[in-house]
Parts: C-alpha cells; sequence; structure tokens
C-alpha cells in the first residue's frame, strides 16, 4: 500500500460524475434500459429510412392485414391499411419529442423559480412558495383538458401546458437543494475566500444541483410522454394524420378483437420505453446518491 | 385541533378561487362561442340564447354571477345536453365514478400495503424482486394500455367478464374496471411501503420490541405497521387524483356512464359548462379530500403538533 503511494506521487482524482457513470453501468437493470432506449431512438429518428412505406399512405387492397413479412408490412396495416411499423416509429417520434421538449419547459420554469426562490430566501421565498403550493392542489390533467377543448388541439399548446404543469415539483425540489447547499461548509468556505456569488452559484450550487435535476428528468420525462399519450387517447391530443403512441394505442383498441397487432405494438412500444426511463431514473438515483453506496 | 382544522380549510379557499377563476377566464378567453354552428341564427335568436344563457352581460358581471352561482352549488345549465343542468348530470354521474373510485383506492391500499410489507420483510429476496418488478410493470404501463388488454384476455379470449357496459352496477361489469383503476396504485404504493417498512424496521423502538421477545407477528403488526403507514397516507392525496384522472379514460374505454365520460363527451363537443363544472367540482373534491388527508396525518403522526 505504503509502496503504490510512495510510486504514484500523483493519485488521480474520480469526479462525482465519472463514479455515478461507473456505478450506473454496474447497474444491470439500467444498462439494459439505457441500450434498449437507444435501440428505440435510433430507430424512430430513422423511421423514414427504415420503411418503404409513408407514415399516411393508404393502402385500401390491405385493410387491417395481420403482420406479414411477404408484403413487408413488417407490423400488420391498421383499419384505413396504414403500415403500421412506420406509424408506429413517428408516433413514437412525436412521444419523444414531446416528452423532451416538455421537459425541457418545466425544467425551465422549475429551475429559475426554486433557485431564485431558494437563494433570495425570506418573504419572496415564502410567496414563491406559497403559490406553488396553491398551484399544487390543482386537477392539472383536467386543465389541460380544458386548454384543449377552449384553444383547438394543437402540439405546441400540448408542449407548454405540460411543461407549464411539471414545473412545480422542479420548484420544490430545486429550492430545497438549493437551501441545503447554501449552508455547506464549502459553500461557507468559499465565500470566506472571497469568491463572488455568481462564481459561487456556478462553481459550487449548480454543479451539485445538477445530480437532483438528471434524476429528475429522466422521471420526468415518460410522465409528459404519459400525459401526451393520455391526451390522444382520448382524441384530444395529436391529430390525424400525425400520431403518436397515445393515439395508436387508442386506434388499436377500438378493433382490438379483430386486429390485436394494431393495439400490441405501440402498446409495446409505449410501456417499454417508460419502463426504460423509470429504471434509467431509478438507477441514476441510485448512482448519484452518495449516502447509499 | 379545531384551530388546526380550520386553518387548513381557510388554506384551501384561495386554491379553489384560483381554480374557478382560472377555469372562467379560459372559457371565456376561448375562441368560438359554444353555439357556434354551421349555419348563422338569425341575430333575434342569437340575442335570446345570449340573454338566456347571460352572455350579453359585461364580464364583471357574468364572473359575479357565476361565482354567486357556484357559491349556491349551481353550475348552470349544460349546453349540450340541453335539457339538463350540469348538476344533473354530475347527480347521476358521479355516484358510479364514485362507487369505483373507492373500490379502488380500497384494493389498492390492502393489496399494495400487504405486497409492499411481504417485500420489505424479505428485502433482496426473490419475493422482494417479484413484487418490485411488478410495481415498476404498474408504474410503467399507463391504464389505457391495461384497460384494453384486460378486455382483450378476458373478455375476448377467456369469455370470463363482460367487456363493458354498467348494466345498472352489476358485480361483474365492475371487477375489470377496478382493476384497471387500482393496479398502478398498488404500484406506487407498494413501492412506498417497501420503503417505509425497511426504514421502519431498522429503527430503535422496533429493535426494544425484538429484544424483549415479542413474536415477529405483534412486532409487525402493533409497532411498525403504524409508523410505516405514514408516507402511505400522505400519499392518498396524489392517488385520489390520479384515480379521478384515470376513471376518465376507464370509463371511457368500458362504456360506463360515470362523471369521467361526461367529462370527456363534453370535452370532445366543446360543452363549455358541463366541462368547467366537473373541473371545478372534482377539483373541490381533491382539495377536501387534501383536507381529510392532512387531518388523518396529523392523528396518526405524534410529531404533527396542531399549530
Amino acid at each position: 500500500m505504503n509502496n503504490a503511494l510512495a510510486n504514484n506521487t500523483e493519485i488521480k482524482g474520480r469526479s462525482l460524475w465519472q463514479d455515478a457513470w461507473a456505478r450506473l453501468l454496474r447497474n444491470k437493470a439500467a444498462l439494459t434500459a439505457m441500450v434498449l432506449l437507444l435501440i428505440i431512438s435510433v430507430l424512430v429518428i430513422a423511421a423514414p429510412w427504415l420503411s418503404p412505406f409513408e407514415f399516411d399512405a393508404i393502402d385500401w387492397e390491405l385493410i387491417s392485414t395481420p403482420p406479414s413479412l411477404e408484403n413487408g408490412h413488417i407490423f400488420g396495416t391498421d383499419s384505413v391499411g396504414r403500415d403500421l411499423f412506420v406509424r408506429t416509429l413517428y408516433g413514437g417520434r412525436m412521444s419523444l419529442m414531446v416528452g423532451i421538449i416538455a421537459t425541457l419547459v418545466s425544467l425551465l420554469i422549475g429551475i429559475t423559480w426554486g433557485a431564485t426562490a431558494g437563494y433570495v430566501g425570506g418573504r419572496v421565498d415564502g410567496l414563491m412558495m406559497r403559490i406553488v403550493d396553491i398551484l399544487y392542489a390543482m386537477p392539472f390533467m383536467f386543465f389541460v383538458i380544458l386548454l384543449m377543448v377552449f384553444f383547438g388541439r394543437n402540439i405546441y399548446l400540448i408542449f407548454i401546458a405540460i411543461g407549464a404543469i411539471n414545473w412545480l415539483d422542479m420548484a420544490r425540489i430545486v429550492r430545497g437543494q438549493t437551501l441545503t447547499l447554501k449552508g455547506k461548509e464549502y459553500v461557507e468556505a468559499a465565500m470566506a475566500c472571497g469568491v463572488s456569488t455568481p462564481r459561487i452559484i456556478l462553481r459550487h450550487i449548480v454543479p451539485n444541483l445538477l445530480g437532483i435535476v438528471v434524476v429528475y428528468v429522466t422521471l420526468t420525462i415518460p410522465q409528459v410522454i404519459l400525459v401526451e399519450s393520455f391526451l390522444s387517447f382520448l382524441g384530444l391530443g395529436v391529430q390525424e394524420p400525425a400520431t403518436s403512441w397515445g393515439a395508436l394505442v387508442n386506434e388499436g383498441a377500438q378493433d382490438m378483437e379483430s386486429a390485436p397487432w394494431a393495439l400490441l405494438f405501440p402498446a409495446g412500444f409505449l410501456a417499454t420505453t417508460l419502463f426504460c426511463f423509470n429504471f434509467i431514473g431509478d438507477g441514476l438515483r441510485d448512482a448519484l446518491d452518495p449516502k447509499d453506496r | 385541533m379545531l384551530r388546526y382544522s380550520l386553518k387548513r380549510l381557510l388554506g384551501a379557499v384561495p386554491t379553489l378561487l384560483i381554480l374557478m377563476t382560472l377555469a372562467f377566464f379560459m372559457m371565456r378567453a376561448a375562441p368560438g362561442g359554444p353555439f357556434d354552428t354551421e349555419k348563422t341564427l338569425p341575430p333575434e335568436i342569437q340575442a335570446n340564447l345570449d340573454k338566456k344563457y347571460h352572455l350579453d352581460e359585461s364580464l364583471v358581471q357574468q364572473y359575479g354571477r357565476y361565482l354567486w352561482d357556484l357559491a349556491h352549488g349551481d353550475f348552470g345549465p349544460s349546453f349540450q345536453y340541453k335539457d339538463y343542468s350540469v348538476n344533473e348530470l354530475i347527480a347521476t354521474g358521479f355516484p358510479v365514478s364514485l362507487r369505483l373510485g373507492l373500490s379502488a383506492i380500497a384494493i389498492a391500499l390492502i393489496i399494495g400495503v400487504g405486497l409492499g410489507t411481504l417485500a420489505a420483510l424479505r428485502q433482496n429476496s426473490a419475493t422482494d424482486y417479484s413484487v418490485m418488478t411488478l410495481a415498476m410493470t404498474g408504474i410503467s404501463i399507463p391504464n389505457f394500455v391495461l384497460a384494453p388488454i384486460l378486455i382483450l384476455v378476458f373478455a375476448v379470449y377467456l369469455g370470463w367478464l363482460p367487456a363493458g357496459g354498467w348494466n345498472g352496477g352489476a358485480f361483474k361489469n365492475t371487477i375489470l374496471p377496478i382493476i384497471g383503476l387500482a393496479l398502478p396504485q398498488i404500484a406506487y404504493i407498494s413501492r412506498l411501503m417497501r420503503g417505509s417498512m425497511i426504514e421502519v424496521l431498522r429503527s430503535n423502538p422496533i429493535r426494544t420490541a425484538r429484544a424483549k421477545g415479542l413474536p415477529e407477528r405483534v412486532v409487525i403488526l402493533r409497532h411498525a405497521l403504524k409508523p410505516a403507514l405514514l408516507p402511505v397516507v400522505s400519499f392518498l392525496g396524489p392517488a385520489t387524483a390520479a384515480v379521478i384522472t384515470g376513471s376518465v379514460v376507464i370509463e371511457q374505454i368500458f362504456g360506463i356512464p360515470g362523471l369521467g365520460r361526461y367529462f370527456v363527451q363534453g370535452a370532445l363537443n366543446r360543452d363549455y359548462t358541463l366541462v368547467m363544472g366537473v373541473v371545478v367540482f372534482y377539483g373541490a373534491l381533491i382539495i377536501l379530500f387534501n383536507f381529510i388527508v392532512d387531518l388523518v396525518y396529523a392523528l396518526l403522526d405524534p410529531k404533527v403538533r396542531y399549530g
């Protein structure tokens, strides 16, 4: 041991992130989830080049045909003869896009709100958090539906509406974390050394917020995907011929007795994606939590 | 206790007020009125309609009238079901939804707490892993995917249960909808319960109880269960909200004449008063339920002082 120390004059440090990454890779469930999610993402992005069919091309000769390799419709066709494979992938594009963009919206609002409340403190903090409390008790799903009813089914509205719901949790978490970090010894030490406030925030607060934010983002994306699918399932989300997994599940459920594949393929993709995000989120939480090694 | 309750109840008032105000102004800001049809109505009829629904008054007057009516529990007429008031629709739909919702929550509590405790007692065993995998499945599979699959398996392929319909509330017709509503909550509750039970089992009072030589059954039931239940109790608020939201989809899939189904029909038909009435009604219900949950929590947790 002493020898090793003597030979290595400088011990290479490992950052929090390298540590967390190593721990995440050791988590089999999270690793599998990451690989699966990567595959789904690649499929979804490459959709236009993967299938010879257009996502809105109707073939009246092949209506509700089961999956078959011979005619090239490997997931079968839907009730108006569109290829389900390419539709499932296009639906995935929509679902994942909504998931990521709406999460970014909520992230932006949540971090700004929470960090301001936490760092400024005092009365401002009390007021800002009271607003969050009040909004928290609202039945938000119903509000999104109200928005859809009153202002029409617009995809940008979905992004904003969902993002505007989800920032509340983010704001609470970020505020709590900021409050704890403010009182930490290393922040005090930095203050004592005369480091400027912006530099303290950038160097000490933000990197330490990042962990919890990353965990939270991976857990928010599936929630958002779920909300969007929920709306589309009810017929209040994405409109034809564009599609999302929720809309496909809805169409599939309507004639599942005669054509169960139209339900099972999109449902499988949706559930797998949600699974993956949840497992990665759990894995990240374990990996980034230094208490729980 | 009384002071605490009053304080909590007063805290709910601004939430409710904001809810109603938001709903009202959203409705007014929306493009297109509820009577916009393909053919334009003669101006006299339009004027009469506006008068009947007080659309000719100023915004402030309308807002005041709306709050006044709501304070009296009057949600106004439905724009779509012309002969019914929103109150009547709520009165017919809500008992059905309530029965489904309460059964789902009760089942979710019993099974969720049972599974969670079991998993905690056999931590890192095969039982634990299978319960947690089941829970993850329940969380990841949305109810609108689960419900059609339940119908496909139990109604279409096996033919054990009806695929939908209410049939006057026959027991057989309620089984699948209740399962569809309860499963996600079972998943969340068993995860929560497992976590808190593991924590409680490591605590000092439990070690003392075991050191006294109490049988394991007594240690769990008499000493560990109550503190471990606390996080589950506070989860009941969000769980109710989730079950109410879920009922919208479940009632739609199973064709059950509950409030959620009216809500979706109203949403698709742009029936403003009905949609808004349901939102305010459910909002008030969720707020009320959160209040009750807070009280129960305060009763159970000796650390909470009613201040």
